[in-house]
C-alpha cells in the first residue's frame, strides 16, 4: 500500500522544492514588505494578511542564494507551524503535487553547494525531482513534542 | 483511568476564582458579624462545588481541603457549632492556601507544593470537638421519623441492576475517606405525573448531602422519563441510611425507598482488589517519578492557561448583528460597483456616499462592540481588598472600615491585570501613613474608626478610580524638605512650586517621607512604582490632599489597550509611529549645539541636558552624513528622565491599532509592535521605553 502525500511546490532559481501541504494555509502574490531592524537577516519583514501582521522569511537569502529583484512570478507562502504563522517569499509557486510514499527518498547529496540540512526528503515525479522542505530546519524554529 | 483534563483547566480555574470571590465576601460577613448564618448555606455550596470540581480534575489538595471545610460547615449549618473568630480566621486561611492552589495551577497546570496538612488538621480538631455534643441533637430528630419507614413494603436486595464492577476503587477510596457507599433505590408513586421533575428532586435532595455516581438508567433516560416507577442510585454520603431514607420520603409522590449500605455485599471482594491496586500504584508512582521531569520543562510554556473572558451572550448577539450588517454593507458596494461600470450616472455617487458613511457608522458600533466584549468588572480586582483592609488593620492596630462603590466599572481584560499592584500599594499607603492610630485620632477629635474609601466610574473616554483616606495627610512642608535633603529638586525650584506641585513631588524616584522602613510599605518600592505601571497602561495617577483631614490618589485609566493616539514619523521612506503617552514635545534643536558627553550626544534644552537618540541608528536605517542644520527632535519621557529622539519629518497624530508581531519575532530591540496603516501597508510602533 503506498499512500499519496501532496505538496506544495515552489521554485528557487530552477530547483524545485515542496511542502506538505498540509502546513500551507495559502499563496499570496507580494504583499508590500515592512522591514524590521535588528532582525535575522533572512526575515525581510512583516506584511499586513487580511489584518494579521505576517513575518516574512526570504528564502533566497535563507538558502545563501544570490539576491533577486521580485517579479510577478514571485509570491508568498503563508506556512502554519505550531502556531506560528509565516510568510516565505519564494520566485514563483504554482502547482500542488501527489507523490507516492515509494517516490519519496531520503535525501541524498545532491548538490554540495547547497545546505543539505534543509532538505529532508526528495521526491519524484514525472521525471521531476522535488526537493522537500524541513519547515522545522528552514524556520529555524523548535521542534516541540 | 487517564483522562485528558487539561480542556477543562480553564473553566475550572475561571469558575473556582468565581467561587473563591464568593467564598471570601461572605467570610468577611460573617467575620463582621459573627450571628449572622443567612450565607451559610451559599459558602457551603461554594465549598461543596470547589470539591466536587476539584476531584473530578484529580486535584487532590483542593479536594481534600475543601472537603474538610465543608465538613466545619456542615456543623454551623446544622446549628451544632457556633461561628467565632478562631473559627473564621481558620477559615480565612483555608481560603487563601486554596487561593494559592488555584494561583499554582493557573500558572504551572500544577497544585504547588503548599502544604495544608496543618489546616485540615485544625479543620479536623474543630468539627471533632464539636461534633459529639452535637450527635445527640440530630439522632433523635431521626428517631422520630424512622416508624414512617419501617411501615413500607422491603423489596428484595436483587432487584439492584447497577454494576459495580468499575468502580470498585473508588468505594475503596470512600470507606478510606470515612464516606459510605449505599445504593438506594427509589419508588416513584404509580400515579405520579411528571416523573422527571420528582427524581430531579430526589438527585437535587441526594446531592446535598453527598454524591450520585451512578444511576440506573442513565441521569439522560431518568431525565427523560424513560424508567417505570423506579430507579437506582448509587450514592456516597458521610449521612447514615436512615438518615437518607427519611430525607428522600419527604418528597411528595416517592412512594418508596431502599437504602442498602455496600459493605455487606462487596467489601471483601473489594479489599482484594484494593491489595492489587496498592501494587499498581506502587508501580505508576515509579513511572511518575521519570514523567514529572521532562513534564516539568514542557509544562514551562505549555501547562500557562491562556486569558479568558466570560462574555454576556447579549454583546455577542450584536456583534452578531453588526457584521450581518456589514455583510448587507458590502453587497450594495458590489451592486453600486456593477451598476457603475454599466452606466455612468451621477446618481450613483450620492449613493456610494451614502454607503460610505453607513459603512463607517457599522465600523465605529463593531470597534464598540468588541471593545466591550473584552470589558470585565473592576469588582475583579477590587475584591480581595477588603480582605487586605482587614489583615493590614488588624496588623497595624488600628481600626479601618473599607468603603467600595462602582465595582461594576468596566475596564479593558488587560487593563485588570495590570492595575491591581499599584492599588495594592496604594491601600497599603493609605492605611500606613495616612490614617492615625485610634488614640491619636481621638485626640484630634476624629472618630476612632478611620475609613479608606475605594470608587470606581467612567469618565468619558476613561475609566478614575480613587483611593481616598481621612488620615492625617500630607504636608507639602515636610515633601519640600525631604525632597531638597534627597536632591530631587533644588531650593529655588521648591521655592516656586504650588502646594500641589509638591506633593506631586511624591511620586518622584527615590522618594519616601517615611524614615522608618515598615513592613508594609516604605520597603523601597515608591510612589514612582505605582506612577510608572500605570503610565505603563496609558493611565495617569495624580493625588490631591489636606492636611488634617486626608488625601486622595486619582487614577485615570484608558477603556482600553488595543488603541492609542500616535505620532507617525517619516525616517527615509519608512514610518513609525510613536505613542503618543510617551511625548512630552516636540521641537527643533539646532545641530551646532549638540556636544558629546561621554560618547552621548546632548544638548542643552530648557536648562536640562537633554540627550540626543538618532532614530535611524536606533532602527538601523541607513544615512547621510552630512547633517541638517536643524533637526526636528521629538521628546519622550521615560519617568523623569526624558531624551531626544531625531527624526526626518512628522506626518501627524493618529489614532491606530495596535498589532503585535507575533511569537516568531520576539523581542525585537525598540519596538512595541506594529499597526497597519489606512493604505493597507505596515507601520512599526517605536517604543521609547526601551530606547534609554
Amino acid at each position: 500500500m503506498s499512500e499519496l502525500r501532496e505538496f506544495v511546490t515552489f521554485r528557487l532559481n530552477q530547483e524545485y522544492y515542496g511542502i506538505n501541504i498540509q502546513n500551507v494555509e495559502n499563496i499570496e502574490k507580494v504583499l508590500p514588505i515592512t522591514r524590521i531592524p535588528h532582525t535575522i537577516d533572512y526575515v525581510k519583514g512583516v506584511v499586513n494578511l487580511r489584518g494579521i501582521i505576517v513575518p516574512v522569511v526570504d528564502l533566497r537569502a535563507r538558502f545563501g542564494l544570490v539576491k533577486k529583484a521580485n517579479t510577478d512570478e514571485s509570491r508568498i507562502i503563508i506556512v502554519n507551524l505550531d502556531d506560528n504563522k509565516i510568510g516565505m517569499l519564494v520566485d514563483s509557486s504554482s502547482e500542488v503535487l501527489q507523490i507516492t510514499d515509494e517516490d519519496i527518498d531520503a535525501s541524498p547529496n545532491v548538490k554540495k553547494e547547497f545546505n543539505n540540512e534543509f532538505v529532508k526528503n526528495i521526491g519524484k515525479k514525472n521525471g521531476r525531482i522535488i526537493m522537500l522542505i524541513d519547515l522545522y530546519k528552514v524556520l529555524n524554529i523548535e521542534h516541540s513534542e | 483511568m487517564h483522562m485528558d483534563m487539561s480542556q477543562y483547566l480553564e473553566i475550572f480555574i475561571d469558575e473556582s476564582k468565581e467561587h473563591l470571590q464568593t467564598m471570601n465576601e461572605i467570610l468577611l460577613v460573617l467575620e463582621g458579624d459573627v450571628e449572622n448564618l443567612s450565607h451559610l448555606g451559599e459558602i457551603f455550596r461554594v465549598a461543596h462545588t470547589i470539591k466536587g470540581m476539584s476531584g473530578t480534575m484529580g486535584f487532590t489538595k483542593v479536594a481534600d481541603l475543601t472537603h474538610k471545610m465543608e465538613n466545619v460547615l456542615d456543623l454551623v449549618r446544622n446549628g451544632v457549632l457556633k461561628v467565632d473568630s478562631a473559627i473564621v480566621d481558620v477559615l480565612f486561611e483555608c481560603f487563601d492556601a486554596l487561593e494559592e492552589y488555584i494561583d499554582n495551577l493557573e500558572k504551572t497546570g500544577k497544585e504547588g507544593d503548599l502544604d495544608s496538612s496543618e489546616l485540615v488538621k485544625k479543620l479536623g480538631v474543630i468539627a471533632e470537638s464539636k461534633s459529639a455534643a452535637g450527635m445527640g441533637q440530630k439522632k433523635s430528630n431521626i428517631k422520630v421519623e424512622t416508624p414512617k419507614v419501617e411501615s413500607k413494603p422491603v423489596l428484595e436486595d436483587s432487584d439492584f441492576h447497577i454494576s459495580l464492577d468499575d468502580i470498585q476503587s473508588m468505594i475503596h477510596k470512600a470507606f478510606e475517606m470515612g464516606v459510605k457507599p449505599y445504593l438506594i433505590k427509589v419508588t416513584l408513586d404509580p400515579g405520579c405525573m411528571l416523573k422527571a421533575a420528582r427524581s430531579f428532586i430526589v438527585f437535587n435532595t441526594l446531592e446535598r448531602f453527598g454524591e450520585i455516581l451512578k444511576s440506573y438508567p442513565l441521569a439522560e433516560e431518568i431525565e427523560d422519563e424513560r424508567f417505570e416507577d423506579s430507579f437506582e442510585l448509587l450514592y456516597f454520603s458521610k449521612l447514615d441510611e436512615t438518615y437518607t431514607k427519611t430525607e428522600l420520603l419527604r418528597i411528595s409522590e416517592v412512594a418508596n425507598v431502599i437504602v442498602k449500605p455496600l459493605e455487606d455485599i462487596e467489601l471483601s471482594l473489594e479489599e482484594k482488589k484494593a491489595d492489587v491496586e496498592i501494587d499498581l500504584e506502587h508501580i505508576e508512582s515509579k513511572e511518575i517519578d521519570v514523567k514529572a521531569k521532562d513534564e516539568n520543562q514542557t509544562k514551562g510554556d505549555k501547562g500557562k492557561t491562556s486569558k479568558t473572558v466570560r462574555v454576556e451572550i447579549g454583546r455577542l448577539d450584536n456583534l452578531m448583528n453588526l457584521v450581518s450588517e456589514l455583510i448587507i454593507i458590502k453587497t450594495r458596494l458590489e451592486d453600486l460597483e456593477t451598476t457603475n461600470q454599466k452606466s455612468n450616472a451621477s446618481g450613483d455617487k450620492n449613493n456610494m456616499n451614502e454607503a460610505i458613511e453607513y459603512l463607517e457608522r457599522i465600523t465605529t458600533s463593531l470597534h464598540d462592540a468588541v471593545m466591550k466584549v473584552r470589558m470585565v468588572p473592576v469588582e475583579r480586582t477590587f475584591n480581595r481588598f477588603p480582605r487586605l483592609v482587614r489583615d493590614l488593620s488588624r496588623e497595624l492596630g488600628k481600626n479601618i472600615k473599607l468603603f467600595m462603590s462602582g465595582e461594576e466599572t468596566e475596564v479593558d481584560r488587560t487593563v485588570i491585570d495590570e492595575i491591581g499592584d499599584p492599588l495594592i500599594h496604594l491601600i497599603r499607603n493609605s492605611l500606613d501613613h495616612g490614617i492615625e492610630s485610634p488614640t491619636e485620632r481621638e485626640k484630634l477629635g476624629k472618630e476612632e474608626t478611620g475609613f479608606v474609601a475605594l470608587r470606581a466610574y467612567p469618565d468619558g473616554n476613561t475609566v478614575v478610580i480613587e483611593v481616598e483616606d481621612d488620615g492625617k495627610g500630607i504636608n507639602p512642608d515636610v515633601i519640600k524638605r525631604k525632597a531638597i535633603e534627597k536632591s530631587i529638586i533644588s531650593r529655588d525650584e521648591a521655592d516656586g512650586m504650588s502646594d500641589k506641585e509638591l506633593i506631586n513631588l511624591l511620586f518622584k524616584a527615590g522618594f519616601s517621607t517615611v524614615d522608618k522602613v515598615t513592613d508594609l510599605s516604605g520597603r523601597g518600592v515608591g510612589l514612582d512604582v505605582v506612577k510608572s505601571k500605570i503610565e505603563a497602561i496609558n493611565g495617569t495617577v495624580e493625588v490631591v490632599s489636606t492636611m488634617g483631614q486626608g488625601s486622595k490618589f486619582v487614577i485615570r485609566l484608558p477603556l482600553t489597550l488595543a488603541i492609542i493616539q500616535a505620532l507617525m514619523v517619516n525616517l527615509n521612506e519608512e514610518k513609525f509611529a510613536i505613542p503618543l503617552n510617551n511625548i512630552k514635545e516636540i521641537t527643533t534643536i539646532e545641530t551646532q549645539n549638540i556636544t558629546m558627553v561621554q560618547d552621548q550626544e546632548v544638548v542643552l534644552y530648557r536648562n536640562k541636558t537633554l540627550p540626543i537618540i538618532r532614530m535611524k541608528n536606533v532602527l538601523d536605517i541607513e544615512h547621510d552624513h552630512e547633517d541638517l542644520d536643524e533637526l526636528i527632535v521629538v521628546i519622550v519621557k521615560k519617568g523623569d528622565v526624558e531624551a531626544g529622539l531625531v527624526v526626518d519629518s512628522l506626518i501627524g497624530q493618529q489614532e491606530i491599532v495596535i498589532k503585535s508581531l507575533g511569537k516568531y519575532l520576539t523581542g525585537i530591540k525598540a519596538i512595541a509592535g506594529a499597526t497597519i496603516l489606512g493604505n493597507g501597508s505596515v507601520a512599526l510602533i517605536v517604543d521609547p521605553n526601551q530606547l534609554f
